[in-house]
């Protein structure tokens, strides 16, 4: 299970990084989103990977049969952050778009 | 503390969360009414950061421990003040006065929702630089950034949006490095509380530490894109030089607050115990690289913006540096050249833009341009009564020698002290017959060189903006704008006078920091409030 999850994280990231550092926005966002996304499961992932466990505590079972809940709340901040920083940097790109009128990362027009 | 006064804790945090809030229900077309209620607000935060920074220069070394919800730490979220976080918040508060008054002249209506993403902004920092645990910290960071985003894209226009997509994309990058590192540290060691960690470093295994620090690396380097070191700085003149005057003023205070988690985390976690000194040798090379990238930037700088945002990147390349370094004495005139530092960018930010209002866009480059390609024919000198400057102009450039002054470390003003105070306890460092390290050598060296640079290209800008220049307009500056550069600067003239009670802080607060065992014991040991507890059967 961890082979999978490590190879998809990875798999995520390296696609992300290598949308980011491209020079159209709209990869830039997709680079980010993927990139967020890769994140996430590793922040998930760092719990301990177990599957058919709930992270709910009640009497008789030992503490240490149960998911970690911590990082399922950590996960859940930052993918609502995740969430309103795209929305914003979603904006300023259809801002850029149309002060500059090329989608271009640096406003620069096709060279002629 | 009793009472209510046990609450000025987290009194930074809500009046601006509340300012904020109630900002959003006035109509956008009502500015009288919310430029009052703003500076109503940050009037009253600057009051309760210097009562907290009273409270804290009184007592020696004192914590106090805020347990937000009555939850007990560690596994609930804690506010420390201590020096240092008194330190930063009256800083930031001051820095806020200003910028905010400065923007009450026009430009608070150029855009929507100013004063709305102001507060939001004073809530994060005062959030990050009071809070103990560091995903918290990464919560109260992002609120911070994202008011940030909309600062930097107040009153628009191409070249603004371009260097704000630019901050954005970057700042994203670094929050989920942050993500990253945090997450690495709370599934080695267990937990997010910051005193918790410390303590615990020491009973994590050798392996799973190297993961530690691995985490601890990354979430390093998050804050050294926001403090500005080499290589990660490039985005950082740029989106300062293209933000409005008063955004401008008040961003001094970001780069910092980079310093600030870094001064935090180093002294907590890696001051002594198996992971002593993780991390000084890198802060000590990247602060180097940052502060020669940065005195070349401010030689080569044609424009004035563009020369203050190098001037942010030597100043944090000299606090990187003095982290690396790790001796108590240099710590503390670090400490007071980050204050002076921060006040003098603050207000050059500001008159920059009151300055640059009279030119036109290409004067400053076309003025390099005339001076290496100038015409042969010389001005022919003018006879008869002399041309006499105009009041503003003269206001302005008094203003502007102060802060190139500051910029340089020229007395009598804080730039001086600060770098005094840095340079002789760089000169005593080591034991009676032990010269100072190589490494010591190249921050004295550096620190001088930069002044150097900057005193030349102050005196080379200022000379080109009010002697000769080529444009003959004067700007029309409003007494609102030009009050809160002056008040900044004369902050500085009374650090300078007050230079001994400002240097005796610095040194009980890195006394302080280099003893980590008080803040842990302070936040192991904060009691919850008992509550009115209720036996089972019992009547309401």
């Amino acid at each position: 299970m961890e082979i999978i999850l490590s190879i998809g994280i990875g798999v995520m990231t390296s696609c992300g990084v290598w949308l980011l550092l491209r020079p159209r926005t709209y990869q830039v966002i997709i680079g980010l989103s993927l990139l967020s996304y890769a994140v996430n499961l590793f922040i998930f992932g760092v719990g301990g990977v177990k599957t058919n466990v709930p992270p709910i505590l009640s009497d008789g079972i030992a503490t240490s049969t149960l998911t970690d809940p911590v990082p399922q709340a950590l996960v859940l901040t930052a993918i609502v952050i995740g969430f309103a920083t795209t929305a914003l940097f979603l904006v300023v790109l259809l801002a850029s778009r149309g002060l500059t009128g090329t989608d271009h990362v640096d406003g620069r027009g096709d060279p002629k | 503390m009793t009472g209510w006064m046990q609450h000025l804790i987290i009194a930074p945090v809500l009046i601006p969360l509340l300012a904020a809030g109630g900002l959003l229900f006035i109509d956008e077309r009502r500015r009288v009414a919310k430029a009052m209620v703003s500076l109503v607000a940050t009037m009253l935060l600057a009051l309760v950061a210097l009562s907290l920074f009273r409270m804290e220069s009184v007592a020696d070394g004192f914590e106090g421990v805020y347990l937000l919800g009555n939850w007990a730490a560690p596994f609930g979220i804690v506010l420390v003040l201590d020096g240092l976080s008194a330190l930063m918040l009256l800083l930031t508060a001051v820095l806020a006065v200003a910028s905010l008054i400065y923007s009450l002249a026009r430009w608070h209506t150029v855009g929507a929702h100013f004063h709305t993403m102001f507060q939001l902004l004073l809530m994060g920092v005062n959030g990050a630089v009071l809070t103990g645990d560091l995903f918290n910290l990464f919560v109260f960071f992002e609120v911070m950034l994202a008011a940030s985003y909309g600062l930097l894209l107040h009153g628009s226009g191409a070249l603004r949006v371009k260097a704000g997509m630019h901050y954005i994309a970057v700042n994203l990058a670094a929050a989920l490095l942050f993500l990253i590192g945090v997450s690495l540290i709370y599934g080695t060691a267990g937990t997010l509380n910051m005193a918790d960690l410390a303590a615990r470093i020491p009973e994590i295994e050798p392996d799973r530490l190297m993961l530690m620090e691995a985490g601890a690396g990354v979430l390093g380097i998050a804050f050294l894109i926001k403090a500005g070191m080499w290589p990660l700085c490039f985005w950082l003149p740029t989106a300062y030089s293209a933000a409005s005057a008063p955004v401008a003023g008040i961003f001094a205070i970001l780069s910092k607050l980079g310093i600030y988690v870094i001064l935090r985390l180093t002294s907590l976690l890696f001051g002594a115990g198996p992971s002593a000194g993780f991390g000084a040798e890198f802060l000590l090379y990247g602060g180097m690289a940052t502060m020669v990238f940065g005195t070349i930037g401010v030689l080569a700088s044609q424009a004035l913006g563009r020369l203050a945002g190098y001037s942010v990147l030597v100043s944090s390349g000299t606090l990187l540096m003095v982290l690396g370094i790790n001796d108590g004495a240099i710590s503390s005139g670090a400490l007071l050249y980050l204050v002076s530092s921060t006040l003098t960018i603050s207000a050059f930010f500001m008159l920059i833009e009151l300055v640059e209002r009279g030119q036109d866009a290409g004067a400053n480059v076309l003025a390099v341009t005339m001076e290496a390609y100038g015409d042969a024919e010389e001005e022919k000198p003018e006879e008869g009564d002399g041309v006499t400057m105009p009041g503003t102009m003269a206001v302005l450039g008094i203003c502007f020698a102060a802060c190139g002054i500051l910029l340089s470390g020229l007395p009598p003003l804080s730039g001086f002290i600060a770098k005094f105070a840095m340079l002789s306890a760089m000169m005593g460092t080591g034991a009676i017959g032990v010269p100072p390290t190589a490494a010591v050598w190249a921050l004295i060296i550096l620190v001088i060189l930069s002044g150097v640079a900057a005193l030349i290209s102050m005196t080379r800008a200022g000379i080109r903006t009010f002697w000769s220049s080529i444009e003959g307009t004067v700007p029309r500056v409003f007494v609102i704008e030009i009050m809160p550069v002056m008040f900044l600067l004369t902050l500085t003239l009374m650090l300078t006078v007050q230079a001994g009670s400002a240097m005796q802080y610095m040194d009980t607060t890195i006394r302080s920091l280099s003893n980590p065992s008080i803040y842990i014991d302070a936040v192991r040991n904060a009691a919850t409030i008992p509550g009115t507890e209720r036996k089972d059967g019992e009547a309401d």
